[in-house]
């Protein structure tokens, strides 16, 4: 993984000084609120409902051993023994006091973390698949590229101040993990005809009160070309991007009532003029930002083990993944334990993960879109050993893809914008598909649930989104079909009204038997789902 | 009735202005104030940013908040209704494993 140079300590170093600095002015009263608020939101600070939350950046979701540890200690000694990993791949303390910040910030700094542009708007952490170095289905690892985008885009002066958040996302599988088609920008790595490798680029998708699916721009950017063209996307929204409007200031809108062409047009224009200049990316640059991700090699190639347990198979059927190296496997350690909290993690957890990363991991450990934990690379024969700890961390849960391994935003338990809460019905809607044996009867079925409408909690883009309403003092959820994250990402249709909360996990349930009823062999949710229309599962929902 | 809240500044935590004019993290010493008073009121609850961030009015009844935000305020006011309680009932687990 990448290792901060010396210029890049001192970039950290320098910014925590100067943090440390403005909560001291905030705190003996020379700066208000209104001029402390953009400050300490472009480092990550938030104020919350109960207290203020600190989001720090897990660069395109990469860990090693030390950083985990490290993040584990800080939830022990600043806050209250657990972290909370989110959907943009980050990790958010809920209970941090200011006055501690600026010092959880050095200790981030000793192992190369910071939390610099994890809110404003600016360019945000890059997205990028959990698998990438890893996975058999990929064309080329897309970390370098979200490497050479952080760079770019830290503190970059031309982009600090945008009309609206920006995010940007890097894919290099077949299959979408990324979730390309829903970012600002959206990078697939791609082949061309000569069979050399390069990005087709989207633009202008994004959840939100507008979900729209991205635009396809161009088909192929050559790699030198990187840089170059994200800066004419960028210059392009930069100028006519609606500052006025705060529900209409994303990209997404922009590209769309330019329409896509038209908005290419402009690019297009705009990088003519910057293709050939510095930002042009050399050869040699691209190399050495390569050489800091590979993939390891390993000797002698052990099959998956075939003994083990009932309960270890399980684990390994359901939370496995195909390695593209022999003998080789990635591993998805589900946060996501029957009836608990979609993406904490406590001190203890991330300890005995730092541990096993450092033990079996070859020293990375991913944040997945979905709230887990991944161990990219563990041999085979190591398998058994790590989910025996698992086992004792309470981490082993063979759910990983299936209906209780449930996304949902942090919600009106935590979050000051949330209409209704997330997390109680995320709780529920898990013990209930566990207890009536649907999660392993219904198989592949993404459940992602939002406290509102700003959608962090991806309710959009699932199989099943359930959105939290307020009205008028009481919660309601209203039930999306259809959505979809990946290449074949489309946005859940509205099924009907919405339900009470505690109606909320039955009527799931009862959507899944449906699917179990109906479907074609092997047919997926989501397959079937397109197969019969949502209209299929309406009377399942408000039975 | 009103009350008037806001989050304490050093640690963002839930505090409520008292009758005294000073901000309490005890709902029970609260002042209640009619919709006059408290508007009244607020300007200078404003005025004490270096103590409380972003001042705001809410209902408030005689056992808790009130109005339409009642769920909002009782949670501000009680802690998260879930999430880290289980969290920390598995890391006692583990820790006592």
């Amino acid at each position: 993984m990448y290792r901060y140079t010396e210029q890049d300590q001192t970039l950290v170093a320098e910014r925590i000084d100067e943090f440390r600095d403005q909560v001291a002015r905030r705190i003996d009263g020379r700066l208000t609120e209104e001029q402390f608020k953009p400050l300490r939101l472009m480092n990550g600070v938030y104020l919350q409902l109960h207290a203020y939350m600190l989001r720090v950046a897990i660069p395109y979701g990469t860990l090693n051993s030390e950083q985990l540890k490290v993040l584990g200690g800080i939830s022990r000694k600043y806050d209250r023994g657990y972290g909370h990993f989110t959907t943009r791949q980050n990790l958010q303390y809920n209970w941090p006091s200011l006055t501690d910040i600026p010092d959880i910030l050095e200790e981030l700094a000793a192992v190369e973390m910071h939390a610099i542009q994890t809110s404003g708007n600016c360019i945000r952490n890059t997205t990028a698949d959990p698998f990438s170095g890893a996975s058999a289905d990929e064309l080329e690892d897309g970390r370098p590229w979200a490497e050479i985008i952080r760079q770019w885009s830290t503190l970059h002066p031309e982009f600090t101040f945008l009309p609206r958040k920006f995010k940007i996302a890097v894919n290099g599988a077949s299959a979408d993990r990324a979730g390309i088609r829903v970012h600002d920008i959206g990078l697939q790595i791609v082949r061309n005809e000569a069979g050399e490798t390069g990005f087709e680029v989207h633009v202008g998708g994004g959840q939100g009160r507008t979900p729209i699916i991205a635009k396809k721009i161009k088909s192929f950017l050559a790699p030198r070309d990187l840089l170059s063209y994200l800066t004419a996307i960028l210059r392009v929204y930069n100028q006519h991007g609606r500052r006025d409007n705060l529900y209409k200031a994303r990209i997404k809108i922009l590209v769309q009532s330019l329409g896509a062409e038209a908005f290419a047009a402009e690019v297009d224009e705009e990088w003519q003029t910057l293709r050939d200049g510095e930002l042009a990316l050399p050869d040699a640059e691209i190399e050495r930002i390569r050489a800091f991700f590979t993939t390891p090699s390993i000797e002698h190639a052990s099959p998956l083990p075939e003994a083990g347990g009932k309960a270890f198979q399980a684990w390994v059927k359901q939370n496995i993944r195909a390695h593209k190296v022999d003998g080789l496997s990635s591993v998805v350690i589900s946060l996501k334990p029957i009836g608990g909290t979609p993406g904490d993690a406590t001190t203890e957890q991330m300890d005995i993960v730092a541990l096993l990363t450092r033990q079996f991991g070859f020293d990375e450990v991913r944040v997945s879109p979905d709230q887990n934990l991944i161990l990219p690379h563990v041999r085979n024969e190591d398998l058994h050993a790590v989910w025996k700890a698992l086992v004792d961390a309470k981490l082993a849960t063979a759910n990983a893809g299936l209906a209780t391994d449930i996304v949902a935003c942090p919600g009106l338990d935590y979050c000051n914008l949330a209409n209704a809460r997330a997390i109680p019905v995320a709780q529920a809607i898990s013990e209930h598909l566990e207890t009536e044996g649907l999660s392993a009867a219904a198989g592949d079925v993404t459940i992602k649930i939002s406290g509102c409408i700003n959608a962090c909690g991806h309710h959009h883009v699932a199989a099943i989104g359930v959105l939290g309403v307020d009205k008028r003092g009481e919660e309601f959820y209203q039930i999306t079909l259809g959505g979809a994250f990946g290449v074949d990402a489309a946005v859940g249709q509205i099924v009907g009204k919405g339900l009470a909360g505690e109606d909320v996990p039955a009527a799931i349930g009862r959507v899944l038997q449906t699917y179990v009823e109906i479907r074609d062999d092997n047919e997926r949710f989501i397959e079937t789902l397109r197969r019969v229309g949502v209209s299929h599962f309406k009377e399942s929902i408000y039975a | 009735m009103k009350a008037i809240t806001a989050n304490r500044l050093t640690d963002g935590r839930v505090i409520y202005r008292t009758l005294e004019g000073q901000w309490s993290i005890d709902i029970t010493h609260a002042q209640h104030m009619n919709d006059n008073e408290a508007e009244a009121i607020l300007p200078l609850a404003e005025t004490e940013y270096a103590v409380a961030v972003g001042p705001y009015l809410i209902d408030i009844e005689a056992d808790g908040p009130g109005g339409q935000k009642w769920r909002r305020e009782g949670i501000r006011l009680g802690g998260p209704s879930t999430g880290s309680t289980r969290v920390l009932a598995v890391a006692q687990e583990i820790g006592a494993a």
